[in-house]
């Protein structure tokens, strides 16, 4: 593979967004604990409730991904979208209250970590649907398209969407239309406890996207460079006007929710990933340019800083009225619940 | 306004929505070339192919494409061909246009229209001829309209089109040819049901097709000396709560009939309602839970006549309401 030709500058920036999702997660999974009976683990109380799926060692996808987005820009998630909510600019203190069940939170306590959502920076949610925000991306493309607008459609989904009726689905759509959708497959190889592999024919993702007429290129999804570099050249090419294919493989450190030990893996496997954790990744690129330990140590603090502010600030916010649940069901029919 | 069919009537609706909102597009199969039933017919010609949609078979992504459009400010009317095929689409209706403003705390719309024709449809067989009304009008978020006549195909897809709610949009495979008046003047709103017959001794609740056979049912039995009001629901959700209770309050009987199976019906939940607020008498009236078969005799099974209503309604009011007989269907 070549070395991706990036600035200390712009990967420093890179890592910065990627210091700020794994402190992130690493707070909300703290307060998880407890939170979700699922794999053993049993109901407990805790701040943030129900199922929490981390993208710890998987944050290069993000970063790379919408650091070459630009603020109109749109993007769909998954529900391990914490990651791509941050990296398109969202507020981490309106997102802790979320995932805190807060009324400050950036959906109203509604939605928790699997559907959070930013429309004010174009992020239109994460789902709790696997393959579900790829129609949705597509269509958004041809809304962008019939109001005349430049921007384009950043469409995120794991590899066991791959197997989903939507992902054919909508990659034809795309390609049929010529949408600008950039469709992008975080590759943390595992489809909830079983191997994808296990559970998927032929070459792979960006064969199925070549296959459809969609071009497709691969990338080591824990080099934060490397993502940068092809997803700058697809969103180009998308912007033009054709939907384009990055798959990035990576590696999901975690379980596939929080309270999942993941015990079902050899261990070695997981300390061979570690090797490879996008931030060490980083650091290492960075060192080769010049960049010492402290500066990046200095970005970490401020990381924390910051997500230790929005779990404070969450913990002070008010949980939302009860009235809360009876807004925004519908129009026609407000307040009619029987 | 002229005298129009059913389909050539929500057609008219239709193209003076798109003409009057640039917004307004249509999604879905065969639309450019007039749709199935023809109530697409010109549109494409007039208003092209980027807002007449034609697409692949592909009914996941029909619908959520739709959502995603609506998201980003158009008004997307999606062809669904029949209800039937809508199931293909089912996480897109009841996961994501009906789940979207809500979990995402009002950040965003959906004001779609998903048309999901229903209903028997001479010698469609068990795959084209479902009425799904009721799963719809379980989940919270959607709104879920049954027209039964021109004036309403008209006057409600206009409605369902200027709601920011998503709406699923019923219309009924064996009206498409029915004529009628579409008079100028008020739009009927989405959730008031419609008086079609007055009558004092029982009240009649039907939607769709089957007001039809409900009013042919209370013409016979006005032969017979009893008078019966037939209401038209019109909206299955929002449901007109008010009219109903109304009605039944001043007749002291209500009958729910619909061509959807009996058996977890909609009917079930305005019976229960009316008779947990009144106390009167009630029963329903809807196809037995079997599918439909093709055979001309098998399909006669599953529809509910003007015969069979006329002896559902006529039991009620003979015994005053208690359970009719055995067989009585």
């Amino acid at each position: 593979m070549s070395v991706p030709s990036v600035s200390a500058t712009r990967l420093l920036a890179l890592y910065r967004t990627m210091s700020r999702i794994r402190a992130f997660e690493n707070a909300a999974e703290e307060a998880s604990r407890g939170g979700v009976a699922a794999f053993g683990a049993a109901l407990g109380t805790a701040r943030v409730r129900g199922p929490l799926h981390l993208s710890t060692g998987q944050e290069a996808v993000a970063a790379g991904v919408c650091a070459n987005l630009e603020p109109t820009d749109l993007l769909t998630s998954t529900h391990r979208g914490h990651g791509h909510t941050i990296a398109k600019g969202a507020d981490t203190t309106a997102m802790m209250c979320e995932l805190f069940g807060r009324a400050a939170g950036a959906n109203r306590g509604k939605g928790g970590s699997m559907h959070i959502a930013d429309f004010s920076v174009g992020m239109l949610g994460a789902n709790g649907v696997v393959a579900a925000g790829i129609p949705i991306a597509v269509g958004a493309a041809q809304a962008i398209r019939a109001r005349g607008e430049r921007a384009i459609v950043a469409c995120f989904f794991g590899d066991g969407a791959v197997n989903r009726g939507p992902f054919l689905e909508g990659l034809n759509w795309a390609a049929i239309y010529r949408l600008p959708v950039l469709f992008v497959c975080e590759d943390n190889r595992y489809s909830a406890t079983t191997p994808t592999s296990a559970m998927t024919a032929g070459a792979g993702a960006a064969a199925r996207a070549e296959a459809i007429g969609v071009p497709a290129r691969t990338v080591d999804g824990n080099d934060v460079a490397a993502v940068d570099e092809a997803a700058r050249a697809l969103v180009e090419a998308t912007r033009a006007g054709a939907p384009a294919f990055l798959h990035c493989i990576t590696y999901r450190v975690k379980g596939h929710v929080s309270v999942d030990a993941a015990a079902y893996r050899d261990r070695s496997e997981l300390a061979r990933a570690l090797e490879q954790d996008p931030l060490r990744v980083a650091a290492q690129r960075l060192a080769a340019l010049g960049v010492d330990g402290t500066a990046l140590a200095r970005i970490d603090r401020e990381a924390e800083a910051e997500i230790a502010a929005a779990v404070a600030a969450a913990d002070a916010a008010a949980q939302p009225e009860p009235a809360e649940a009876y807004r925004d069901v519908q129009d026609v029919g407000d307040g009619r619940w029987y | 306004m002229p005298r129009m069919t059913y389909a050539q009537a929500a057609l008219t609706a239709l193209a003076e929505a798109m003409r009057a909102d640039a917004r307004v597009v249509v999604i879905g199969e065969d639309v450019g070339r007039g749709g199935v039933f023809a109530q697409y017919r010109g549109l494409q010609e007039e208003f092209g192919g980027a807002r007449v949609i034609d697409t692949p078979i592909s009914e996941s992504t029909i619908l959520g494409a739709a959502v995603g459009m609506a998201l980003h400010g158009l008004r997307p009317v999606v062809e669904m061909r029949v209800v039937d095929f809508a199931l293909c689409a089912m996480d897109e209706v009841v996961n994501q246009a009906a789940k979207a403003r809500y979990m995402f705390g009002g950040q965003g719309r959906v004001p779609l229209v998903a048309r999901m024709p229903i209903g028997l449809w001479a010698g469609s067989a068990a795959q084209h001829s479902q009425s799904l009304e009721a799963w719809f009008a379980h989940v919270p978020g959607l709104v879920v309209v049954t027209p039964a006549t021109p004036a309403d195909n008209f006057g409600l897809l206009k409605a369902a089109i200027g709601s920011d709610d998503p709406v699923v949009y019923m219309e009924h495979k064996e009206l498409w040819s029915a004529a009628g008046e579409v008079p100028d003047g008020e739009l009927p709103r989405l959730g008031i049901a419609a008086v079609r017959r007055a009558g004092t001794d029982l009240t009649l609740v039907a939607w769709s097709r089957a007001v039809h056979a409900a009013l042919e049912a209370a013409e016979q039995a006005a032969g017979r000396g009893i008078s019966i009001e037939v209401i038209d629901l019109r909206t299955i959700w929002p449901w007109d709560r008010d009219a109903v209770l109304a009605s039944a309050a001043r007749t002291r009987r209500l009958l729910v009939v619909h061509e959807a199976v009996q058996a977890a019906g909609f009917g079930a939940e305005i019976a229960a309602t009316v008779a947990e607020t009144l106390g009167i008498p009630v029963a329903r009236l809807g196809a037995p839970r079997i599918p439909v078969g093709y055979a001309q005799a098998l399909e006669d099974e599953a529809r509910v006549s003007a015969g069979r209503i006329l002896a559902r309604a006529l039991a009620l009011c003979e015994v005053g309401g208690a359970t009719p007989a055995a067989g009585s269907r």
